[in-house]
């Protein structure tokens, strides 16, 4: 086990460095720089600035500075942000969106795998239909929708919480913007979770359960639970990445300092440095979440453990 | 008292076509440590008779009649009282041992839960139990096993882990439903040895479900044959064999090959079994059967007693016996 643990995360080192070296030159080769505006600057100046910068380099001398300081954990300097580093804009940000992402994941999971499970185990009554429409309700809609309606709603309305802001983080500045991320990816998980389970339910083994006299709640809870969960299990990889960098809309909804805004700002302004730093963070956000889902598997299924 | 005495057993599901009948009128009895074989094609009710005494119908099944274990009614039972039965006094071990255990738990565990919750034991004293259980259904080092997943095992090891799991708490009734369909002939002998001796080691009486007259000949004291969910003969396994008196066992009986059938066309029984949705008026074997006369087309023939205790359901065998009998 351990060594599968190892082996799989030795995989994301060169993983990431492909990912790196390909975002880099795909950066470069899209036409224009940071410093094309509406007015073009004076040669010299353009030039000085490039030298700041290392841009009068040739290119691949740029990727091996790039790499090297970023062994030092060193992200650059921000090419638009003047006096900001990439790891200082960063630092802010990320936290923000990582707290609010994680909490509003770990809401997704469990919320959406009992309440998938539930349905499942009133298959075709009232209470399955209800909740499958709300699923329903829940996946088609976008969070650009979802997100207003709730201001509008729990805000405005009623006043029970703030319409935005985030003032170092308190729990009534999270509900809404958590709800908002969240919902989709509920719905989803109900959906998944609630078909594997019928799927599970209606298995020999499940029979054989049965015929052993087992009580009802031992059946779900021992023996259908854990293979129940392996269609969610592999849904939350892309979930979770999902959730922390689609909070773009969510984020600016509520106007939460988080590493939404730098996204966009940062493809318009060509920052490179900004682009690359956001893009590495995913990436190994997205490995290392996979990772996590594949050793997840094989804790469920000892068939994959043991290959 | 008989172990398990079934009396007009029915098993019927509502479909969005209508009702259907699939097990119709069924009777029989069992004494302890008896062996009763239920004999039929796909499809002829076998499967859903043992699933009705387990309360293990799909939700659309219901169950009508008797079916009294040590004179208790069993049919109709609240999940909870079912509970108390299944594994402790009635046990079932299924067609399928690939997909009948649960993959994602260990064997041991899987066998001990089945201890701890009836006979209330402690984890090591279950430990303990189930290794000699293993034992018992010759299982090789199976103390090493019981720390096993199921993708470990070949097809019959995982069958014995089911024979095993299913005598943990020592149950008065096993029910097998077709143990040996999904193993190879090898193994498929192995495993019937095994439950000849475990039946006579446990006096455990057995109803052994299958379409293989070959296992029936092997362990079992009386046959029930079935088809399109009625009886169409009953009686001690010799009599079957040696003077079967229904056009359908006597064509079941001809389709067994043999060594001597080499080169030969086997006989079988033309046509196939009837839609349960649409029986035929009469008779329900009436399309293939070869005797069929004007009355099986018209009525159902009644299961009726003759010699001592065997059952039949036919036209044609009671003329032809008491033809017989008024030539003696």
């Amino acid at each position: 086990m351990l060594n599968f643990v190892i082996r799989r995360f030795a995989i994301a080192v060169p993983t990431l460095l492909v990912l790196i070296t390909i975002s880099f030159f795909l950066m470069q080769a899209a036409p224009g720089s940071p410093f094309t505006g509406e007015r073009s600057l004076p040669p010299e100046i353009l030039k000085n600035i490039e030298a700041k910068y290392h841009m009068d380099k040739p290119l691949y001398q740029q990727y091996f500075m790039y790499l090297g300081n970023l062994a030092k954990g060193d992200l650059g300097p921000s090419f638009k942000y003047r006096d900001y580093t990439v790891n200082d804009l960063l630092s802010q940000s990320f936290p923000v969106s990582l707290k609010i992402g994680s909490v509003a994941f770990l809401f997704t999971v469990l919320v959406g795998v009992t309440i998938g499970t539930t349905a499942a185990l009133k298959q075709n009554t009232f209470l399955d239909y209800i909740i499958m429409a709300l699923a329903m309700t829940g996946v088609v809609l976008p969070s650009f929708v979802i997100a207003p309606l709730l201001v509008l709603i729990f805000a405005i309305t009623l006043q029970w919480l703030p319409a935005g802001g985030w003032q170092g983080g308190g729990w009534h500045f999270m509900v809404l913007p958590v709800v908002a991320m969240a919902i989709m990816y509920m719905a989803s998980i109900a959906r998944i979770q609630r078909s594997s389970m019928i799927e599970v339910l209606n298995s020999n083994y499940i029979r054989t359960a049965r015929a052993k006299g087992l009580p009802w709640k031992t059946i779900i809870l021992r023996h259908a639970m854990r293979p129940s969960l392996l269609p969610v299990v592999s849904y939350l990889g892309p979930a979770f990445v999902g959730i922390i960098t689609g909070s773009v809309v969510v984020e600016t909804v509520f106007g939460l300092p988080g590493i939404g805004q730098h996204f966009v700002n940062g493809a318009l302004n060509r920052d490179y440095s900004l682009v690359l730093g956001l893009t590495i963070i995913i990436g190994t956000l997205t490995i290392l979440f996979t990772a996590i889902v594949d050793i997840l598997y094989a804790v469920i299924d000892p068939k994959i453990r043991y290959q | 008292m008989s172990l398990l005495e079934v009396n007009d057993l029915r098993v019927t599901f509502s479909t969005p076509d209508g009702d259907v009948t699939a097990v119709n009128n069924l009777n029989f009895s069992l004494e302890a440590g008896q062996t009763l074989g239920i004999v039929g094609e796909s499809g002829s009710g076998k499967s859903q008779t043992a699933f009705s005494l387990m309360g293990l119908l799909a939700k659309n099944g219901r169950t009508g009649g008797e079916a009294l274990f040590e004179g208790k009614q069993i049919l109709n039972l609240s999940e909870k009282d079912l509970n108390s039965i299944r594994a402790e006094k009635i046990s079932m071990i299924f067609q399928d041992p690939m997909t009948s255990l649960n993959p994602y738990m260990k064997v041991g565990t899987q066998l001990m839960e089945v201890l701890m919750l009836h006979k209330g034991m402690g984890k090591e004293e279950a430990f303990g139990a189930s290794v000699r259980m293993l034992d018992a259904v010759k299982m090789p080092e199976a103390r090493k096993r019981m720390d096993m997943y199921p993708h470990e095992f070949s097809g019959g090891m995982r069958q014995r882990v089911m024979i095993a799991m299913a005598l943990l708490c020592r149950p008065k009734l096993l029910i097998a439903d077709e143990p040996t369909t999904a193993l190879d002939v090898t193994v498929q002998a192995q495993i019937m040895e095994l439950l000849n001796d475990l039946k006579r080691d446990f006096n455990t009486a057995i109803i052994m479900i299958t379409h293989d007259l070959g296992v029936v000949a092997g362990i079992c004291d009386k046959v029930l044959v079935m088809y399109a969910g009625q009886t169409m003969e009953y009686g001690t396994t010799d009599e079957i064999f040696y003077k079967p008196s229904h056009p359908y066992t006597i064509g079941l009986l001809e389709s067994i090959p043999t060594l001597k059938t080499e080169g030969e066309v086997l006989p079988t029984i033309q046509g196939n079994p009837p839609n349960l949705l649409n029986l035929p008026a009469g008779c329900p074997f009436q399309e293939r059967c070869s005797h069929v006369m004007d009355s099986c087309r018209e009525h159902i023939p009644k299961l009726k007693n003759f010699e001592n205790g065997r059952r039949r359901a036919c036209f044609w065998a009671a003329s032809e016996h008491t033809a017989e009998g008024a030539s003696l």
